[in-house]
């Protein structure tokens, strides 16, 4: 029997279908139901933005409305990746400009963005309402003075962690008095001061604005102006709190809290002052989510502060909370799904030892829902993970980062093999894990086998030998990402394993004992990889068995990229040609 | 006399001819870069990161942990892993306290006017702009605004286009035709040098970079011949802030 649906009716139902993994799956079913999932599917991710080319996605989705885009590998973020690498929107805008005039939603992460990409957004999406730059850099405030301007209906500008170009704060007075759209703003890392009156301007003849992230320019005075234009505000990110307290200006700033009943989120908090946190009081019942990773205030202040905050479901805090204030935490914020705890100082000699493992175990104790971990400590115990493991079966993310490289269970002197071991058997659910401290190759075997369902991996100072590539590569079934720094392995496990890495969106190594001749091989053997060398110094100077500095190796339908900079090499797919900058011309 | 011509970033935009000149085709076009270009091929500047340090940097050299001292984390590129603005926020803040730590301790350096015109605060924190850069066997100094950089390589980068680069065809400052400067390896003929608030020249790269941009007054390319006393001076230093109570 000949069952086909009627192309409409097949097309009303995947409309309802949201989850782009479930999506790809549709597409895999037949030919028709690839055809009607591509030409139904408005919201486009793609992880790694050389793996296909624009022209390729703008074909494929013809109904494309918001547009996704990740550039750099992860570690990137902490300088592993030299300036220049790569990761250029413009491609991408100048398809889209022509392919896709009616994109409305643009979000970059980790990209290099110019101001000629942000002027060619804005004057060719018409309805352009989306912009979210996530670690991206390569624009000056001018760009973002371009789309401020020109795009009528944006809702949506955030620059989070961005490196902005600084001219000055001129920028936000070329939001046009016709504009009234926006419903979120965030310029938290730009420096400038902009001009206050036209930001109280900006935000009262905006009604849905619900988001509204300052930068530490914005003074006490300046954010209790915005709070009274604005008190249906969900999420704030306020300005910096260092000025002198003023028992005026305090209680003005208390009471424009108070106004605030919707709020859900807080941020910013720059040098907050302790003198200040009793203002935020009155809001701290209603907070779901609160971020005082940059609150430089002592536990006592935080423990007045956390012990209000009932319904948070969200903390980032500095390691000054100590195990005392995590304790409090354990005990009050019942509802708490995420924690992370980040260094207060940049170095290990100086690190807080108030907070150790113990204040991971009081959290993971008294908060039933807890599912996501970030952890910042100077030293660790088996004791403390398999307590962890046993008690929040139901951890999603887990990421330990022991700042100590090749720090041992320091009760114990054992490897955290077996806690590691705990977390990743007990921990069902567990998608992404970062691991820390000493560890032997017995660890990533048993990571190997139990951690069924991580895709994403981090592996620092670690191992012994092959082995602990060779089981990660051979087991984890759901791997899509992982990266690897100063790890003792060569050749052998990468090239045996060469046919996961096609299972997977990247591999990054560096600082390990990867040999040139072993990039070369897997490059040949492997056309629908693209293996990017990224060495200082020319792979033909030395012996093809020498270590390289650097490894990114990413499964792709677009071929080796043609914006490479000097420092990468990979290599050229005919073998007698050697290598060269491209692939494949 | 020397006479100071006042520098912006350089070059930005990026030269991808050079890159692919090899394989020909037309490079996609990338507009305006940040100011970083492509560090490596076109050689560098010396840093501190290039004389051995205290600690190597990968005890996985030696084979086994269990021989080698393992790196301490504060030398570690990368390590901890803590994205930039949070990091910049990190050392942003120890300095700010150190600052306020003296300014309580009641002691006025006698520099604090020569560094004014360099610095300002804002909102308590330290802001750089443009400082002086000069080059052994160039008579012609620049300047260079820290403010637009964020990372030792970026600022190398910007140098190396100041004094060793111009355009093509053209004779550089050194009055040597321009063609890539091959700084690698080690064999460096120059290493980048700064002097401190304190009057001392170091090398530039051992401090995390916030920490350096608040300190740095300004800055010398100077011959790797001379620069050699410096090394064991840094190592001395660095000794003494380690003892130091932070």
């Amino acid at each position: 029997m000949n069952l086909r649906l009627p192309s409409k009716v097949l097309e009303h139902i995947i409309s309802f279908i949201d989850s782009n993994e479930d999506r790809n799956s549709v597409s895999l079913v037949c030919k028709s139901w690839f055809e009607t999932e591509r030409k139904t599917r408005k919201r486009v991710f793609v992880g790694n933005c050389y793996a296909i080319t624009p022209a390729a996605v703008a074909r494929r989705f013809p109904e494309m409305r918001s547009l996704t885009l990740k550039g750099k590998p992860h570690f990137a973020d902490y300088n592993l990746v030299p300036d220049g690498w790569g990761g250029y929107a413009w491609p991408w805008i100048e398809a889209m400009a022509k392919k896709s005039p009616s994109l409305e939603e643009i979000r970059l992460k980790r990209m290099v963005v110019t101001d000629e990409c942000l002027e060619l957004i804005a004057a060719s999406f018409k309805d352009f309402k989306v912009l979210v730059l996530t670690s991206c850099e390569g624009f000056s405030t001018d760009g973002i003075a371009a789309i401020a301007a020109t795009c009528r209906n944006l809702r949506v500008l955030e620059l989070r962690e961005c490196i902005v170009e600084d001219l000055g704060g001129d920028w936000l007075s070329y939001f046009p008095e016709t504009s009234t759209s926006l419903v979120s703003l965030d310029f938290s890392c730009l420096d400038s001061e902009v001009k206050l009156s036209d930001l109280e301007r900006l935000v009262s003849r905006s009604p849905d604005l619900k988001s509204l992230k300052l930068n530490p320019a914005v003074t006490v005075d300046g954010l209790e102006s915005l709070l009274r234009r604005a008190p249906q505000l969900t999420e704030l990110g306020t300005g910096s709190f260092s000025a002198e307290l003023k028992p005026e200006a305090f209680s003005k700033l208390s009471e424009a809290f108070t106004n605030c009943k919707q709020l859900k989120c807080l941020s910013g908090l720059w040098d907050v002052l302790p003198e200040y946190l009793p203002a935020l009081y009155s809001v701290c019942p209603g907070l779901t989510s609160l971020n005082l990773s940059y609150a430089t205030v002592r536990m006592p202040d935080l423990v007045e502060l956390l012990r209000r905050c009932s319904k948070l479901q969200k903390l980032w805090v500095m390691d000054l909370i100590e195990d005392k204030g995590l304790e409090t935490v354990a005990s009050c914020c019942k509802e708490l799904r995420e924690l992370r705890v980040f260094p207060s100082v940049p170095d290990l000699d100086a690190t807080n030892v108030a907070l150790t493992e113990q204040g991971l175990v009081f959290v993971s104790q008294g908060c039933p829902k807890l599912e996501s971990v970030l952890y910042f400590c100077v030293q660790f115990t088996n004791a403390a993970l398999i307590t962890i493991a046993r008690n929040r079966p139901n951890i999603k993310c887990f990421r330990l980062c022991v700042i100590e490289p090749f720090a041992p269970d320091y009760k114990t002197n054992e490897p955290l093999d077996k806690g590691f071991k705990a977390i990743a058997e007990r921990c069902k659910y567990l998608q992404r894990l970062s691991v820390s401290g000493l560890l032997t190759d017995k660890a990533f075997k048993y990571i190997a086998k139990h951690a069924k369902k991580v895709r994403m991996l981090s592996v620092a100072f670690a191992g012994d030998s092959d082995l602990m590539l060779h089981h990660l590569l051979s087991g984890c079934e759901s791997l899509k990402k992982l990266e690897i720094r100063d790890c003792p392995f060569g050749d052998t496990a990468l090239l045996e394993n060469a046919s996961k890495l096609e299972t997977m969106r990247s591999l990054w190594l560096s600082s390990c004992f990867v040999s040139f001749g072993a990039c070369k091989l897997l490059s040949q053997k492997m056309p629908r990889l693209n293996v990017e060398v990224i060495d200082e110094h020319p792979p033909e100077t030395r012996p093809e068995s020498s270590p390289v500095e650097r490894i990114y190796i990413y499964r792709t339908v677009a071929g080796p990229r043609l914006d490479m900079p000097e420092f990468v090499w990979t290599i050229h797919k005919n073998p007698e040609i050697g290598v060269s900058h491209l692939a494949i011309k | 006399m020397i006479t100071e011509l006042e520098m912006g970033k350089g070059e930005s935009e990026l030269e991808l001819g050079l890159g692919l000149s090899l394989g020909g085709g037309t490079p996609a076009k990338i507009g305006k870069s940040g100011g970083g270009g492509a560090w490596g091929e076109r050689g560098r500047l010396l840093t501190a990161k290039d004389f051995p340090s205290v600690g190597s940097k990968r005890a996985a050299d030696s084979g086994s942990h269990a021989g080698a001292s393992p790196p301490r984390s504060s030398q570690v590129v990368g390590w901890p892993p803590i994205g930039s603005h949070r990091m910049n926020s990190l050392v942003n803040n120890q300095a700010t306290r150190s600052a306020r730590e003296e300014e309580e301790a009641g002691k006025k350096k006698v520099k604090d006017d020569e560094s004014k015109d360099v610095t300002k605060k804002v909102n308590g924190k330290v802001q750089v702009g443009f400082i002086k850069v000069n080059m052994d066997g160039v008579a012609i100094g620049r300047k260079v605004d820290l403010n637009a950089h964020s990372y030792y390589e970026n600022l190398a980068q910007t140098l190396e286009d100041m004094f060793f680069r111009t355009n093509p065809g053209t004779i550089g400052l050194t009055g040597q035709f321009t063609k890539p400067l091959r700084l690698l390896d080690g064999s460096s003929e120059f290493v980048l040098t700064y002097e401190d608030k304190e009057g001392d020249w170091m090398l530039v790269g051992d401090v995390p970079w916030r920490m350096f941009i608040t300190s740095v007054k300004r800055l010398r390319v100077m011959k790797t011949s001379e620069a050699n006393g410096l090394a064991v001076r840094h190592q001395e230093r660095n000794e003494r802030h380690r003892n130091q109570p932070v």
